[in-house]
């Protein structure tokens, strides 16, 4: 009798045990806070003083209002981990991803079409920079709201200008230019009669620069560093990397172009000799950048840099100005856009909540505030007429000109961008270090990358007119 | 069965009854559904659609993928034999007795207990081209140290160098297994005059070959598996022409960030298949050489 009475009590034990690890695999997420207001997650992916800049406007909000409370959450590798809670169902109600993100997630059914609640609140195209607004456009649906935009720009050094001899307030205007003030601005070390002398390298003999014996020291201008845009180099050449969203271009004459200029680097200076320069280069986010530390005179970066400078080299004397295209007069103010956007994944809870809080972020209050925290620029098309002069980046007006270019261009609009990405990477590797010719590397990019396109087109074409449906009657209540 | 044993059948199943659902729908589900998923094009969020064989299809005409299947069996071929032989030496010099034994011990295990992200930045800056702790000793003996990280003739050789900084688990197996060798087996060996080589050849090896079998399996999957390593130190795109993109981290840059997901599965199976192959390769052609006591 003891014995099944034991038996059972460890029964039940057991099954409640089991019940209550089911249950807890599925926990139910609070809808509201203890004071009834409607409660919004939101991930975002910027920690640091990003992070606080957003927490500050999420604050604001939250005291703006009585009805929603709105959580953020900072989350790494943001992109993988939101697709993987959309697919599981349990996604927060707004995220902010990056405007690459955009295409990608839309055409897998990942996030919430805006539109209706854009018409509802009578925003348009007008109210933005018109590039970012695009930025937020897949298939002529709105998907996300910009939040802090950016641009890239040359940042050089004046004093090294001034020290070459250059005009420290002339910045080069096209690559012709560019690539004379390198020769100007590159310091080399060469023995000279058994001794080392440091010289520019526009001394060098024509010997010594075909020995290619020297060290290089500094250099006045270097593709690879810090190398995060190469794919889009063709950009400043006048090139395009898709025709449409069925083409890949990678071969596009212009691309050849850059690529050839870009493997001039390593003809020219000598392969062995630039990357024992780059070993020796620290850290972006470091006193040790290469820009910072004066290695390299001409750098293109963003409109973020400044923090850095401003961080890890406040005497520096630098400039900023549209990076030179190949050809100024055709192809002026050329840049490569992005942008953090807001986003309401799909089956997001509590969407019209998450959506104000977006519509409250892109009024020009709250986004001033956000964009001057994260020393960005406003995306939106007016700015409050102080806004320049209380930034603190002394050339905001120059990004926030080239945002505004013709010429502004962005990552193409293609769903194997990553891919493509990646694949010019290891192209563009491939041809610095002289492996290839610029010409075969691109035409081995198109083949590999036109077919994956295929592919990706042929399944988009399947599923075409029953996503269009889904996006054309979405319907937040 | 009476009821009794039934009832006790129960409360068991009834006790291991989470692991069981975990297994179910965490493990078995997921690996099945791999196997409808590589005969799809299948991206996370999006219906999968049957395409039949195409991703297997497709797998023969990728470069990439046979150079990253190259550079992982490039990688196992070279690391696997150097690993055993070097733990194994390793394990024999620490059973021997000599002071601070013990201490040793700890020293070379401890690698092995270091986290593989640590273990791949610590490595970043030993292999440093410039300022390196590797090119700076050769450099101390006259040597020019190679730029391992950027030139692709290194880039494998420095992970293999790496692999064998973190042998301390294979070592202590070893270890284990040597004490366990009857020290009378030595004893009459060292009356009839056999050196220590031939000892080690004779005696040592055939005692502990369990254990070496062991380690050679769990050294097949563990480096055809080989992920953190190569993709901290290289990033997704595989350092210099792709030297160092590995299987892994291939299907992983397939499943996760191009949305290839079907594609991946297909790899991930492919692997699978290629682990059972040189499993059953490595048993067939040891089975005659393993020595069990028990049989």
């Amino acid at each position: 009798m003891l014995k099944t009475g034991r038996s059972t009590v460890l029964f039940r034990v057991a099954v409640t045990f089991t019940v209550v690890a089911l249950a807890g695999c599925a926990p139910e997420r609070a809808t509201h806070t203890p004071d009834g207001r409607v409660l919004v997650r939101y991930w975002e992916k910027w920690p640091g003083f990003e992070g606080e800049a957003m927490q500050a406007v999420v604050d604001d909000f939250n005291q703006s209002q009585d009805r929603i409370h709105v959580e953020m959450l900072t989350v790494s590798e943001i992109d993988q981990k939101l697709m993987l809670a959309t697919m599981g169902g349990h996604p927060p109600s707004v995220a902010g991803l990056w405007s690459h993100n955009v295409n990608v997630y839309a055409e897998r059914g990942a996030l919430t079409p805006l539109d209706s609640f854009l018409a509802e609140a009578g925003i348009t195209r007008d109210h933005y920079t018109p590039v970012f607004w695009d930025l937020c456009a897949h298939r002529g649906f709105m998907w996300a709201l910009p939040s802090t935009p950016a641009s890239l720009a040359l940042h050089w050094n004046k004093r090294l200008f001034r020290e070459a001899g250059l005009d420290p307030e002339q910045p080069p205007r096209s690559i012709a230019e560019l690539e004379a003030m390198n020769e100007q601005l590159t310091l080399v070390e060469i023995v000279r009669d058994g001794k080392p002398v440091e010289l520019p390298y526009s001394d060098l003999t024509e010997d010594e620069r075909e020995g290619r014996t020297f060290r290089v020291l500094r250099m006045g201008h270097l593709p690879t560093e810090p190398g995060w845009w190469t794919p889009m180099w063709g950009f400043w050449f006048g090139a395009n990397l898709s025709d449409g969203d069925r083409t890949i271009t990678a071969g596009h004459s212009g691309n050849l172009a850059a690529f050839e200029w870009y493997q001039g680097y390593p003809r020219k200076f000598g392969l062995h000799n630039l990357r024992r320069f780059g070993a020796a280069l620290g850290t972006f986010a470091s006193p040790q950048n290469a820009f910072l530390s004066e290695e390299v005179a001409m750098v293109l970066q963003g409109v973020w840099m400044y923090n850095f400078i401003d961080r890890y080299a406040p005497h520096l004397e630098w400039g900023v100005a549209p990076f030179p295209s190949s050809d100024p007069q055709a192809n002026p103010n050329v840049t490569i856009v992005e942008c953090d956007v807001l986003v309401i994944p799909h089956g997001a809870p509590h969407p019209r909540e998450a959506f104000e809080f977006i519509h409250y972020v892109n009024q020009r209050e709250p986004m001033e505030k956000l964009v001057i925290g994260q020393r960005k620029f406003s995306p939106l098309a007016q700015t409050s007429p102080d806004f320049i002069a209380r930034h603190p980046n002394p050339h905001i007006d120059v990004f926030m000109d080239l945002a505004r270019s013709p010429q502004a261009r962005y990552e193409p609009r293609l769903s194997v961008w990553n891919e493509y990405r990646d694949e010019m990477v290891v192209a563009a590797e491939r041809i610095f270090s002289l492996r290839v010719p610029p010409e075969a590397a691109l035409a081995h990019v198109d083949q590999r990358i036109q077919r994956r396109l295929d592919r990706v087109m042929r399944r988009w074409d399947l599923i075409r007119e029953q996503r269009l449906q889904e996006w054309n009657h979405y319907d937040p209540r | 069965m009476t009821r009794g044993e039934r009832r006790t059948l129960f409360i068991g199943l009834a006790f291991i009854s989470p692991w069981i659902m975990g297994f179910l729908l965490m493990t078995l589900y997921p690996v099945l559904a791999t196997i409808y998923y590589s005969f799809c094009d299948y991206a996370l969020l999006s219906e999968p659609i049957w395409i039949g064989t195409l991703n297997y299809r497709d797998m023969a005409t990728d470069q990439v993928f046979w150079q990253s299947l190259s550079n992982t069996i490039y990688y196992a071929a070279i690391a696997i034999p150097v690993g055993l032989l070097v733990s194994f030496l390793i394990a024999v010099m620490l059973n021997q007795a000599f002071i601070a034994r013990s201490a040793f011990r700890t020293i070379y295990f401890l690698p092995s207990m270091v986290p593989f992200v640590a273990v791949a930045m610590i490595w970043l800056w030993v292999f440093h081209g410039q300022f390196g702790l590797l090119n700076y000793a050769l450099e101390r003996i006259g040597l020019q140290g190679p730029n391992w990280l950027a030139d692709e003739r290194y880039t494998k050789p420095a992970l293999i160098i790496m692999s064998i900084w973190s042998i301390g688990g294979a070592m202590v197996i070893c270890l284990a297994a040597l004490q366990d060798v009857p020290r009378q087996l030595y004893e009459s060996a060292q009356l009839d005059g056999a050196s220590f080589m031939r000892q080690l050849w004779h005696i040592t090896v055939p005692m502990i070959s369990p254990v070496l079998y062991f380690n050679l399996i769990m050294g097949i999957i563990g480096s055809l598996q080989l992920f953190v390593q190569p993709f901290i130190m290289f990033g997704s795109d595989g350092g210099p022409n792709r030297s160092a993109l590995f299987y892994a981290v291939y299907l992983y840059e397939n499943a996760f960030s191009y949305g290839n997901m079907g594609y991946a599965c297909a790899l991930a199976w492919v692997l699978f298949m290629l682990i059972v192959a040189l499993t059953w390769v490595a048993t067939r052609t040891t089975r005659k050489r393993i020595y069990y006591a028990g049989e």
